[in-house]
C-alpha cells in the first residue's frame, strides 16, 4: 500500500496552477491564517468604525471618569471596555484607533516602497557608479538615528498625521532598497532578461515588465515587514508626544494618556497596547508566512 | 588589507559627514534659531541682535562647517534652555546610556547566542519553535508598552525593583530586559543560520570524521566561524539601540543621553538636539567601521589577500 503512489494527487499537483498552490499552502499555514484573521478583524474596525463604535470617540463624560472594564468590578456594559481621563468610551477609540493604526502603517509603507524599490532596482540593474551612489545612501541611512529624527522633525515642522506618514515614508525605504538590489543583481543575469536585452527592448520595458514582476513576491514581503515597522514608530512618537495629535485615538497615544494611571487603572495601559501587540504581530506572523510561501528558499 | 581599511576608512568619513550635514539642513533650516532662543515676544532689534552675536545671518553652509568644526574640537555651542554648553550637559548624561546599551546588548547576546545554537543544533525541534515564538513575539512588542507593563508587575503588582531612576544596578534591571529583548531576535536568527549553515560544511564533516566530540565541533569549529557575522550585528544593533534609549530612558525616568534628547526636542533646543543626534549617528558609523574591520581581519583571506 505504502509504495502504491497516490495518482489522485499526483494528477491534482499537475492540474493546480502555481496561484491555486500558493493559496493552498497558505491555507495550511497557521501563522499565516491567524495573522491574516486579525489583520481582517482590525481592518473592518478601521472600515466601519461609526457604524462599529458604540459611542462617540471625541464626547467626553466628566461625571465617568475611569470606568473600569465590564470583567472588572464597578463596570459595566454601557462602557465595555471602560471610559479614559475624560470619561470617553474607551471602545470606541479603540475601534476609532484602528483607522490611524492602519493608515498610518499602509500610507507610509507604501511611501517608502516607491523610494525603496526605485533605489534598489536602479542600483542593481544599472550597477557601476549609480550602484555606488545609492550603496552610500543606503548606508547614510543606516546611520540615521530614525527615532530620534523623526521626534525632531515632527516638533520643528509640526505633528500632524500627514506629517508622521511623510516623515515615516521617507525614512523606513531602507529595506526595501537593499532587498530589491540585491534581488535585481540576480535577476539582471538571468536568461530571459538577458534575452529581451538582446532583442533590443528599451531598459523601462526591460525593467517594468521582466524585473518588476519577478520582483514582486519579496516586495509584498518587505513591504508587510515595514507597514509593521511603521506602525511600531507611529505608536511610539505619539507615545513620546510628538506623533498623533489628542484628541485623535492614536493607540499608542492611548497608552501614553493612561501612563499616569499605573498604579490604579493599569488595564488602560494594556487594553491599547495589546491591540497595538495583537495588529503587529499578526502583520509580522503575516510578513513570515508569505516568505516561507512565496520564497521558501530565503527563510533562514 | 590596507587598500581595504582605507576604502572603509574614507566611506565612514563620508557618510559620517553627509548625515551631519543632513541632519544640519533639517534642523537649523527649518525654524528661526533666533527666535526660538528668544522666544516669541521679541522685539526685531533684539532678534537681529541675537542673529549676529550666534552667526545666523551668515549662509548656511558657512555655519554648517563652522558648526562641524568646532563639534570635532568637543564644542556644540550653548543650550538653549539649559544655559550651558552643550558639551557639558552630554557628558553627564552620555555614560548612562552608554551604561545602558552595553548592558541591553550584553543581555540580548547572552540570551539569543545560546538559543540560536540550541536551535540550529535541532532545527524544527520544540527548542527551535520556542525561540522563533520568542523572536516573533520579540519583534511585535511596543517597547514602551513592554516597559510600563515590567513595571506594573515588577514594581507595582510585586515591587522588587524600583520604578524609575539610575541611582543602583536595580534601576537598570528593567531598562536592560526592555531595550535588549528589542535586539534579541536579529541576533538568535542570525546565530541559527550561520550555524545551521556552517555545521552543514565541508570542514564540520571532516571534523566529524576525525572522531572530535559533539562540544568541541559546535564551540571549536562551527561557533567561531558563525559568530562573525553576529559581531557585525551586535555592533549595529548597539546603534540602534542609542535610538531605542530615548523610549526606554523616558519611560523608566533615566536621566541619560536619550531622554536629554527627547527633552531638548520638546523644549525646541536644537543645539543639544543636534549633537545628541551627532553622537548618536557618529557612534552608529564607527561601530560598523569597527566591525567590518574586525571581520576583514578574522577573514584570512581578506587578511593574507
Amino acid at each position: 500500500m505504502r509504495n502504491q503512489p497516490d495518482y489522485k494527487q499526483i494528477e491534482e499537483a499537475i492540474a493546480a496552477s502555481p496561484r491555486l498552490i500558493i493559496l493552498r499552502q497558505s491555507c495550511r499555514h497557521a501563522g499565516l491564517v491567524i495573522g491574516a484573521i486579525v489583520i481582517s478583524v482590525v481592518a473592518v474596525m478601521a472600515l466601519f468604525a461609526p457604524w462599529l463604535a458604540p459611542h462617540d470617540p471625541f464626547a467626553q463624560n466628566l461625571d465617568a471618569r475611569f470606568v473600569p472594564p465590564f470583567w472588572m468590578e464597578g463596570g459595566s456594559f454601557t462602557h465595555l471596555l471602560g471610559t479614559d481621563h475624560l470619561g470617553r468610551d474607551y471602545l470606541s477609540r479603540i475601534i476609532y484607533g484602528a483607522r490611524i493604526s492602519l493608515l498610518v502603517g499602509t500610507s507610509s509603507a507604501l511611501i517608502a516602497a516607491v523610494i525603496g524599490v526605485t533605489l534598489g532596482v536602479a542600483a542593481g540593474y544599472f550597477g557601476g557608479r549609480v550602484d555606488f551612489v545609492i550603496t552610500f545612501l543606503i548606508t547614510a541611512r543606516l546611520a540615521v538615528p530614525v527615532i530620534l529624527v523623526a521626534l525632531a522633525v515632527a516638533a520643528i515642522y509640526g505633528s500632524s498625521l500627514e506629517m508622521l506618514i511623510l516623515i515615516l515614508g521617507l525614512l523606513l525605504w531602507d529595506r526595501y532598497a537593499i532587498v530589491m538590489r540585491a534581488s535585481t543583481l540576480q535577476l539582471r543575469e538571468l536568461e530571459f532578461v538577458q534575452a529581451a536585452k538582446i532583442q533590443g527592448c528599451s531598459v523601462p520595458w526591460i525593467l517594468v515588465s521582466e524585473i518588476m514582476p519577478n520582483l514582486l513576491n519579496s516586495l509584498i514581503i518587505v513591504a508587510t515587514l515595514e507597514m509593521a515597522h511603521a506602525i511600531i514608530l507611529e505608536a511610539a512618537l505619539s507615545f513620546l508626544g510628538l506623533g498623533v495629535r489628542p484628541p485623535l485615538p492614536s493607540w499608542g497615544l492611548m497608552v501614553s494618556e493612561g501612563r499616569d494611571q499605573i498604579l490604579f487603572d493599569s488595564w488602560l495601559i494594556t487594553i491599547p497596547g495589546a491591540f497595538l501587540f495583537a495588529l503587529v504581530l499578526a502583520i509580522n506572523l503575516v510578513g513570515d508566512g508569505l516568505r516561507d510561501v512565496l520564497a521558501p528558499e530565503s527563510r533562514n | 588589507m590596507l587598500a581595504y581599511i582605507i576604502k572603509r576608512f574614507a566611506l565612514a568619513l563620508a557618510v559620517g559627514l553627509f548625515v551631519s550635514a543632513l541632519s544640519f539642513f533639517l534642523l537649523y533650516a527649518a525654524g528661526d534659531p533666533a527666535t526660538a532662543i528668544l522666544g516669541p515676544s521679541a522685539t526685531q532689534v533684539d532678534i537681529e541682535n541675537v542673529r549676529r552675536m550666534y552667526g545666523f545671518d551668515r549662509p548656511v553652509i558657512v555655519q554648517y562647517f563652522d558648526w562641524l568644526w568646532r563639534a570635532l574640537q568637543g564644542n556644540f555651542g550653548w543650550s538653549y534652555y539649559l544655559r550651558v554648553p552643550v558639551e557639558v550637559v552630554i557628558a553627564q548624561r552620555l555614560p548612562t546610556t552608554f551604561l545602558l546599551g552595553i548592558c541591553a546588548i550584553m543581555f540580548a547576546l547572552v540570551l539569543a547566542v545560546p538559543l540560536g545554537i540550541a536551535a540550529a543544533l535541532k532545527p524544527n525541534s520544540l527548542i527551535d519553535r520556542a525561540a522563533l515564538v520568542l523572536s516573533v513575539v520579540g519583534q511585535a512588542m511596543p517597547s514602551f508598552w513592554f516597559a510600563l507593563i515590567l513595571i506594573s508587575v515588577f514594581s507595582v503588582a510585586y515591587p522588587i525593583l524600583p520604578v524609575s531612576g539610575s541611582a543602583t544596578w536595580r534601576h537598570f534591571v528593567l531598562p536592560t530586559i526592555v531595550l535588549g529583548y528589542y535586539a534579541m531576535p536579529a541576533i538568535m536568527r542570525l546565530t541559527r543560520s550561520g550555524m545551521i549553515d556552517v555545521l552543514d560544511s565541508d570542514y564540520i564533516r571532516t571534523a566529524r570524521s576525525k572522531g572530535l566530540t559533539g562540544r568541541q565541533i559546535v564551540f571549536k569549529h562551527a561557533l567561531r566561524n558563525a559568530i562573525v557575522p553576529v559581531i557585525s550585528l551586535a555592533a549595529a544593533q548597539f546603534g540602534f539601540m542609542l535610538a531605542g534609549s530615548v523610549v526606554v530612558e523616558s519611560v523608566f525616568a533615566i536621566q541619560g543621553a536619550g531622554r536629554l534628547a527627547w527633552e531638548s526636542i520638546l523644549r525646541g533646543d536644537i543645539p543639544t538636539m543636534q549633537a545628541v543626534i551627532l553622537i548618536f549617528s557618529m557612534t552608529y558609523v564607527l561601530l560598523t567601521l569597527l566591525a567590518d574591520l574586525l571581520n576583514a581581519w578574522l577573514n584570512p583571506r581578506m587578511r593574507l589577500g
